[in-house]
């Protein structure tokens, strides 16, 4: 991508704007991406795409700035993201529209090209997709169709790059010459409609930007801006009474009492008239396609679900087995490498800093990255292959009992990875009830960030065969939780009718390895990036906080008796407890011990009440708050000097489970929290969830923690 | 009267009309759901809660609350 601040883009004459503009899951995205190697987020389901986004990159002398749009299947307002692309489009400013269309399934994408050539902007059409229909044996005779549509139609592959010089070249062709003069032809009836309309409007000599054809075409659709612009307009008296003539003739000719959908049938009509003309399907294909062979065992009635959690299980189970695999020696080398750094280091208070502070803290969330890689390809592969919408329409059912539409369950997937996009994608639900119960639930579903903490915890008290099912049932009892508080907040706070759920079911496609690394790895490297600067920054504020106010008092009555001692094991004993003491006597050893009467009852210690406080920042830093209180403290016996060591020897079975049971419920992290709000629209629902999910997790760990007390 | 919500798996049905009105009857329009469109049944999910359809060349799943409202005829 062009490194260029998007304000400092030169306006020049040889910039060029281009707005992105398609039905949802047609390759816009990745269309940018493989013009400008841009690294925007591409996946196989309708809603990828929820807010726009600008690319910038240079061809030659030219400089352009493209926006990528979310999807639209139609002009509407129907949800808020296409919302995001009426707005753009009606308002802002830009030079051309590329309109990217699906060329395996021209006749539905023409459904939205057809409402563009009424825009009066310049439009290229770029038929997307191209190595797609040669396989499935589509050809679509592009210049034929230009002539016929009036506008630049190129083909082109965003995967194997065909075609693409061709689009640029053909774009800035388009912006070097007049406004084009769209061909879209209308039934005679309507045709008469609108020559009257456009009559009136010449002889009236009505100024505008666009043209009067089209004007008349946008009155007649009902369009809201074009009225309002006409409204006050003097001209409007005698023409409105021509309009609602004009409007009954059409209404009546498609015996309809809805002017929209009989303009969608003239559409629909036109466009199967081009389809006609332009597409040749060689030899018909086969009665089943091979979406709907996969889909016969995927979507089945009875095995469909089975199958879901088969595969759920299995991904967890790789998580914590692959994962394990590389983490013993991602720790013996942090445990090394503190040593091996810690004994050049003379000063104490900077040593402790560096190996018990920045190391251990930044170590404990590194360690973990083998088990987010793998929990980051499934959700790649989940996305990209298209299994997603199935798995939505599978659940459908289920979750509407649960007061959740079936599409919820694409920000709730995405919750499994990180909270913040998905509160982003929750914007593909339409109604604002459910979206705001949906960004409600999304927390439930545990995060990437939040593995460490169970793979930690499972991986302390269980044996490795039995880790995967626990990190398994963990994750699918945090989702039937989400779906309980669903049904509780929707008999309660979200009351209401139910959205409709109307949904594309897009083809299977293989995801190409190039894309499941790259988007893996941009997510990885973010987990990095976070690790070495907000999770390294938060381990030495951490260990401030625990090393700080030195307490000499203390240090110099342990001195002493350790001094008067010559017992070796007397001696490691007392030192063991001036270790304790001195972190109990800390800023941070304070603060958990005012708050320990508090988590008392989930049966936590005062650095497990710290951990979770600190967690609210990020769940790396509760691993990481553990790694430096628990390499600080009195762990210096014999045996292991690992975390999960230490957890296992400091902490019950009961107590762990509660802990998990918090950390599954309560609030996901402080940038989730601002995106949240965002979203939401309002403070008060962070205030809102705050209180919900807390009272929630806290009643729930109490549970958790009296019945495991009472097994063990 | 017979809706979309009736028809079996691989029943294929033509559309005959729409009984909504505003942004649902936009939506199955914008989706090719409209008057003379063909329709053909894939596959229901369990319980019959939900639909898969096939128009033209593209899938949709719908509810079975959307599905009542699509009055169709067999073909
Ligand atoms: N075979 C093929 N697949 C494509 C092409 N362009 C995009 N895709 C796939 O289509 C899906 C949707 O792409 P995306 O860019 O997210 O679509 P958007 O929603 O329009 O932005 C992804 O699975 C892509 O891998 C193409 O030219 N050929
Ligand atoms: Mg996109």
């Amino acid at each position: 991508m062009n490194e260029v601040d998007p304000k400092a883009c030169p306006i020049t004459a040889n910039h060029i704007k281009v707005a992105l503009v398609g039905q949802p899951n047609v390759g816009k995205s990745m269309l940018i991406n493989s013009i400008s190697n841009a690294h925007l987020h591409v996946g196989n389901f309708s809603g990828v795409t929820v807010d726009k986004t600008e690319v910038l990159f240079d061809y030659e002398e030219y400089s352009f700035t493209v926006i990528d749009l979310p999807g639209t299947y139609a002009f509407t307002d129907y949800t808020i993201e296409e919302r995001v692309t009426h707005d753009y489009l009606c308002a802002e400013d830009y030079d051309i529209i590329i309109n990217v269309v699906d060329s395996t399934n021209l006749e539905k994408n023409l459904q939205l090209t057809s409402e563009l050539l009424t825009m009066s902007k310049k439009v290229v059409i770029a038929l997307n997709m191209s190595d797609e229909a040669l396989k499935e044996k589509i050809t679509i005779n592009a210049k034929y169709m230009s002539e016929l549509i009036g506008v630049p139609c190129v083909q082109v592959s965003a995967v194997t790059k065909e075609g693409i010089g061709e689009l640029i070249e053909a774009v800035i062709k388009k912006h070097e010459n007049v406004r084009n003069k769209p061909k879209l032809f209308f039934s005679e009836p309507v045709e008469e409609e609108i020559a009257q309309i456009v009559w009136y409007l010449d002889k009236h000599k009505f100024e505008s930007a666009n043209t009067h054809r089209n004007i008349a075409i946008n009155l007649l659709k009902n369009n809201k801006k074009t009225y309002a612009t006409l409204h006050d307009e003097p001209i409007w008296t005698e023409l409105q009474p021509i309009l609602i003539e004009a409007s009954q003739h059409i209404e009546l000719h498609h015996d309809s009492d809805d002017i929209k959908e009989a303009f969608a049938e003239e559409y629909a009509a036109f466009n199967r008239g081009i389809v006609a003309e332009v597409v040749k399907q060689g030899m018909k294909s086969v009665k089943r396609t091979t979406t709907e062979k996969i889909d016969s065992v995927l979507i089945h009635p009875v095995a469909g679900i089975p199958i879901f959690l088969f595969f759920m299980w299995s991904l967890f189970q790789l998580t914590f087995e692959v994962g394990a695999i590389p983490m013993e020696y991602i720790d013996s080398f942090f445990i090394w490498f503190g040593e091996t750094l810690g004994a050049t280091i003379s000063n104490d208070d900077i040593r402790s800093l560096i190996v018990d502070g920045i190391i251990a803290g930044v170590g404990a969330v590194l360690l973990f990255v083998p088990n987010i890689i793998i929990l980051f390809i499934g959700i790649a592969l989940l996305e990209s292959t298209g299994y997603m919408s199935r798995v939505a329409f599978l659940l459908d059912g289920f979750f509407h009992k649960f007061g959740l539409h079936g599409q919820s369950f694409i920000p709730l997937v995405t919750g499994f990875g990180c909270s913040i996009p998905a509160y982003m994608s929750a914007r593909i639900l339409k109604n604002d009830r459910d979206r705001l119960l949906t960004l409600f639930i999304i927390g439930f579903m545990s995060c990437g960030a939040r593995l460490p903490v169970y793979v930690l915890f499972a991986g302390a008290f269980f044996s490795p065969e039995m880790a995967g099912n626990i990190l398994f049932l963990i994750y699918i009892s945090g989702a039937l939780l989400g779906l309980a508080a669903a049904k509780l907040l929707k008999l309660t706070a979200f009351k209401g009718l139910d959205e409709p759920f109307v949904m594309e079911m897009p083809k299977y496609r293989l995801p190409s390895v190039k894309l499941i690394c790259h988007t893996v790895l941009t997510k990885t490297m973010m987990y990095l990036k976070k690790a070495g600067t907000y999770i390294a920054a938060a381990s030495m504020l951490i260990w401030f906080l625990s090393n700080y106010p030195h307490n000499l008092v203390l240090e110099e009555s342990y001195a002493s008796m350790i001094s008067k001692t010559d017992k070796e094991d007397v001696k490691s004993k007392l030192k063991y407890e001036l270790d304790e003491a001195l972190l109990e006597a800390s800023y941070l050893g304070r603060i958990g011990k005012f708050s320990e009467p508090l988590f008392a009852p989930l049966g936590f210690d005062w650095k497990m009440s710290v951990a979770l406080q600190t967690g609210l920042a990020a769940k790396e830093v509760v691993v990481s708050t553990l790694g430096v209180l628990y390499s600080l403290g009195g762990d210096v016996d014999e045996g292991s000097s690992s975390l999960m060591g230490a957890i296992s020897k400091n902490i019950s079975l009961a107590s762990a489970i509660a802990f998990i049971v918090v950390i599954m419920i309560y609030l996901p992290c402080l940038a989730a929290s601002v995106v949240f709000t965002r979203e939401a629209g309002h403070i008060k629902y962070f205030f809102y969830l705050f209180a919900f999910t807390s009272i929630t997790a806290y009643v729930m760990a109490f549970f958790a923690y009296n019945i495991a007390l009472f097994f063990t | 009267m017979k809706t979309l919500l009736d028809c079996n798996k691989t029943c294929v049905v033509k559309v005959i009309k729409l009984n909504t009105k505003g942004d649902l009857k936009q939506r199955l329009i914008s989706f090719g759901i409209m008057k003379e469109a063909v329709l053909e049944v894939l596959e229901h999910a369990p319980g019959k809660s939900t639909i898969e359809i096939k128009v033209g060349k593209m899938r949709i799943a719908l509810r079975a609350q959307e599905a009542e409202l699509i009055e169709v005829q067999k073909i």
